[in-house]
């Protein structure tokens, strides 16, 4: 029984139920646009997206998740990056904490530039430690 | 007492009562100040729950598109609409505290041990599927209380390491909270946890019988009353009390509804359910490893095993145990609920470990070095009553209880009444 038991459970954990079936894998890119739209050192935010687009003083994009990561709050843009509204965690404009009680940094979507338009993997954010150059997609 | 008439029931109802109870009972067991009625209580809030939880699923639409819109409706255009939603809620919020007191008086009455720590155990199964039930129902009316609260809460779940993150998103049927939730949270509420609850409650009755009854001190000659009319009649009376209290507070005060549920705007602050506060507050001072895993899982495991601790002195039925037990019990929960209120107050302000230390790994400045600022003076609090006091093991065991439920009262109190915007202090 127990033994039935423990196997439904990893079936379940596994995601043994799906409500909506995906008619194929295929990643849910959002186009942004022309990365020539977007100036350096600024945030645009893509709410209904769930992202927030960054484009560097290098020129470098970034789009980091609404979400905080402390317990799943919207962010809002603030002069130094982004405050959360439930808890008061602070992260900076690479989406690192900069107040508790958040412990990682914003997450990730990956940023893909195809013939200079931008395009944003919405499919599923990535988490990270902490913000490494690497991360930046250039035009 | 003894001169009260039988009530005269239909013969079939007299049957039922009378399988239900004894025909006969310790005097002593009908006293109200005995069992405060309180598992009682909690039946007839179930079953209160059920009718008007059966009506108002007539009206209720589980869909993102439509659950807010048919709350309105129900509210504003349905007879009688807006009072049975209230009733649901208060009768609700009542159970869970009703309960919650159930299972205080039957540890400090000391009804679990010995061959009622089975019956223990289904109870503790039951406390959670009260709070389950009703975080279930937290969501349904799909506002920005609802669905804050309950990101919140599922969010906590991925902090546990390895399956949290499958667990949370079993718990959702999605990474977020959507459409998937809400029909998993109805399918919950409405379908398997009251299902489950009849089941338990059958168990959970029996084996108070089985026992026989309430748990009594043991005497000589033990004086044998009729249930009825003894006990049925002071069912009834406390029964026809809860029910117009509940009547009288769902005519006059609202059920909370708040704008329909905006997935892009988080109000300022988003609180977890009000029962859930002590552990959100947890959360907020303890590294999630500790505050979601280790704390939780140490305290559930405590009460799981309170009735099969080895006590030595055990008086089973006597309030606190001992005149010992009972100063130990007031005077710990008074100091754990002080002392809890105090280091929060502290953390927040003063013991910043975390700026301090910021070399150390975030488990040892934000994990053990605020788990050991609590657990170090309480475990010396609880050494100073058996090396100082002789408190035998039965009155430790009260003491650690004592300590356990007060220290959650005190952070519930704190985050349900005295953190503001930005989950801040208000002091």
């Amino acid at each position: 029984m127990a033994g039935i038991a423990a196997l439904e459970a990893i079936y379940l954990i596994k995601g043994g139920i799906n409500k909506s079936s995906v008619s194929s894998n295929e990643k849910e890119l959002f186009n942004a646009g022309s990365a020539e739209n977007f100036s350096n050192g600024k945030t645009y935010p893509y709410l209904s997206n769930q992202f927030f687009l960054r484009r560097f003083e290098d020129g470098g994009f970034l789009a980091m998740s609404i979400k905080c990561t402390h317990l799943g709050c919207v962010v809002n843009q603030d002069s130094k990056g982004f405050a959360c509204p439930c808890h008061a965690s602070k992260f900076n404009k690479y989406g690192e904490v900069m107040a508790a009680p958040a412990t990682r940094p914003l997450d990730l979507f990956p940023v893909i530039i195809e013939n200079g338009e931008v395009l944003i993997d919405t499919t599923k954010p990535f988490k990270r430690t902490s913000y490494l150059k690497s991360q930046l997609t250039y035009a | 007492m003894k001169d009260k008439k039988a009530i005269n029931f239909p013969k079939s109802i007299e049957n039922f009562l009378l399988h239900l109870h004894p025909i006969k009972i310790d005097a002593r067991a009908v006293k109200f100040t005995r069992t405060f009625g309180l598992g009682g209580i909690t039946a007839l809030l179930f079953i209160i729950l059920c009718v008007t939880g059966m009506v108002l699923r007539f009206s209720y639409v589980p869909s993102v598109a439509g659950a807010y819109d048919s709350i309105l409706a129900l509210e504003r255009e349905t007879i009688f609409g807006h009072f049975l939603r209230n009733l649901h809620h208060w009768s609700a919020k009542l159970m869970i505290i009703v309960s919650f007191l159930h299972m205080v008086r039957v540890i400090y009455s000391m009804a679990i041990f010995k061959k009622r720590a089975e019956n223990w155990i289904y109870g503790l199964v039951m406390m959670f599927f009260v709070v389950a039930a009703s975080f279930t129902g937290y969501l349904l009316p799909w506002d920005q209380l609802a669905f804050w609260a309950v990101t919140v809460v599922t969010q906590i779940i991925e902090y546990i390491p390895f399956i949290g993150v499958p667990l949370a998103d079993m718990v959702r049927g999605s990474s977020t909270v959507d459409e998937q939730t809400l029909l998993n949270f109805y399918t919950l509420h409405t379908g398997i946890l009251p299902l489950l609850f009849i089941v338990l409650m059958s168990m959970h009755f029996w084996l108070i019988r089985k026992a026989g009854g309430v748990a009594l001190p043991k005497i000589e000659k033990p004086e044998k009353v009729n249930v009825n009319p003894n006990l049925i009649w002071i069912e009834i009376m406390a029964a026809a009390i809860v029910i117009a209290a509940l009547f009288l507070t769902s005519a006059f005060y609202h059920a909370p509804l708040l704008e329909e549920a905006n997935p892009l705007v988080s109000p300022n602050p988003s609180k977890a359910p009000w029962y859930f506060l002590g552990a959100q507050e947890l959360l907020l001072h303890l590294h999630p490893v500790f505050g979601a895993v280790l704390v939780p899982l140490a305290v559930t495991a405590f009460f799981v095993y309170l009735p099969f601790f080895r006590v030595k002195n055990l008086n089973v039925g006597v309030w606190f145990n001992s005149p010992l037990g009972k100063q130990i019990t007031i005077q710990s929960s008074i100091v754990s609920f002080v002392f809890t209120f105090v280091l929060i107050y502290l953390l927040d302000h003063f013991l910043h470990f975390q700026l301090w230390f910021t070399s150390w790994p975030m488990w040892i400045s934000n994990g053990i070095l605020p788990f050991l600022a609590y657990m170090l003076p309480m475990g010396a609090y609880v050494y100073f009553w058996k090396a100082k006091k002789q408190a035998e093991n039965t009155e430790i065991l009260l003491a650690c209880t004592s300590i356990l439920l007060s220290s959650y009262l005190s952070m519930l109190f704190i985050s349900l009444l005295l953190r503001g915007e930005g989950m801040t202090l208000i002091f």
